[in-house]
């Protein structure tokens, strides 16, 4: 029973890690992306350029997202995490126990 | 006072930018303290500021996993976060969440299922708000008892306790999960996930709200263990939500970004905040957030049946998310600051 359940568990996960392979592989996966053009007459400098690519690529648009997104995230975490410590704060040890 | 408003270069329209970073610091301080995106908290918000309702929930989802991710970091130096759960558990709620945003395509093709659903969210926020405060009410029985016999009764001790009764079914493959003390078997945390990512998909929401008290209720984690390792799945299921929604031209990163700068700090402030408050405490919290959640579908709910009082049930509904994000942020910074206080007094004592 025990050996049964357990080979049960490995399978469940070998198809959930596998499934999204199998969904290309069956032509699954490829939904058209909403066409949608930014307006960049009224843009300049960084917006411009942002916007442009926007219009060209929404591909290497969601790449950047997601590398600039997490890493602002961090940077003015460690900003605040700066701040918190010079007060005084002990930003390594949770003060109280319990449930 | 142009200098004020930043051109939104996909969506093209002019936001009054420090609206977007005090809503940032709002929802980061409560998302960081109760360990949820708040999604229901921004989007109303987003909207008052004049953004598009098409690009509210990409922005929103792309704030929150930066967000998320800075106070995931900080809880799990607090030792808050178990990895080894977050992982199981986002397993069960990927599969979940499908299954559940297949099953509300197939009934919107039998009939409008809108109504339906948002029927249900009441119900689950109900259910769950009584749950929290029902625990909290048997606690404080429980402490008056032990304090008429002269005793203190100890932290662990719950006042509602599903999750031990759960922990004794011994299904392999068992695990034992390290920071929230417990060893179970591993389809505990699947099922439970299983069942919050299905709700989730059923709802369309991100899940946070239902996750939460799930950990504490039916697996059993102590409250700040379940915060910091619900924020670990938004962190990762939000930068998933953020590619897909950028991918369909549904997200303003500009946007974002500058409500970031106040989420990441206020996400910092709420993860600390958790330091001085008991499990308890931000039970209760957590439960007074959900009771406004509750009110405001409500009011949007009732709607059909008042059609004159449209707009006041809107502007009600919109001025209590933003009321309860305004108290809830506000009380968890003070909360913050006395805490910080008493522990640097303490630092120059020694």
């Amino acid at each position: 029973m025990r050996t049964k359940l357990s080979k049960l568990w490995w399978s469940l996960m070998a198809m959930i890690i596998l499934s999204p392979g199998f969904a290309f592989a069956a032509g699954g996966g490829g939904a058209a992306p909403i066409v949608l053009v930014a307006d960049t007459r009224k843009l300049s400098g960084v917006m411009a350029w942002w916007a442009n690519l926007y219009n060209e690529s929404h591909f290497q648009f969601m790449i950047l997202t997601i590398i600039i997104i997490p890493v602002t995230g961090v940077i003015f975490g460690v900003l605040a995490d700066i701040i918190m410590s010079h007060i005084g704060i002990d930003l390594k040890s949770k003060s109280l126990p319990g449930h | 006072m142009e200098w004020l408003y930043v051109l939104m270069p996909i969506a093209g329209v002019k936001i009054f930018w420090p609206g977007l970073i005090i809503l940032g610091i709002g929802v980061g301080i409560i998302g960081g303290f109760f360990g949820m995106g708040g999604a229901w908290m921004v989007t109303p918000g987003l909207n008052i500021l004049g953004f598009p309702m098409a690009f509210a929930i990409g922005t929103d989802i792309a704030h929150m996993a930066g967000k998320s991710l800075i106070s995931t970091m900080r809880h799990g130096k607090f030792g808050n976060v178990d990895y080894k759960l977050g992982l199981i558990m986002l397993v069960g709620t990927v599969v979940g969440f499908e299954v559940g945003a297949q099953m509300v395509m197939w009934l919107e093709r039998i009939g409008n299922v809108e109504k339906v659903v948002r029927w249900i969210y009441i119900a689950l926020l109900a259910g769950i708000a009584w749950m929290v405060f029902h625990d909290v009410g048997k606690r404080k029985k429980m402490e008056r008892a032990a304090a008429a016999k002269g005793e203190v009764l100890d932290d662990s001790v719950q006042g509602i306790d599903f999750a031990s009764k759960l922990h004794k079914i011994k299904i392999p493959p068992m695990v034992h999960l390290k920071e929230a003390g417990i060893y179970c078997s591993a389809w505990l945390p699947i099922a439970v996930s299983f069942f919050t990512g299905w709700l989730a998909g059923i709802l369309g929401i991100g899940g946070g709200l239902i996750r939460m008290p799930a950990l504490i209720y039916l697996i059993g984690c102590p409250t700040h263990v379940a915060v910091g390792t619900d924020l670990f799945e938004v962190a990762i299921s939000g930068l998933y939500g953020a590619a897909t929604y950028t991918w369909k031209g549904r997200t303003e990163l500009v946007a974002a970004l500058i409500m970031l700068i106040g989420a990441a700090m206020g996400a910092q402030v709420g993860a600390v905040a958790t330091k001085y408050i008991k499990g308890y405490g931000i039970r209760v919290a957590f439960g007074l957030a959900v009771v406004g959640c509750a009110i405001s579908i409500l009011l949007k709910l009732v709607q059909p049946w008042l059609p004159a009082y449209k707009s006041i049930l809107d502007a009600a509904s919109t001025t209590l998310v933003l009321g309860l994000v305004l108290s809830m942020s506000v009380y968890i910074f003070v909360k913050m600051v006395q805490g910080a206080k008493r522990e640097i007094a303490m630092k120059k004592n020694r």
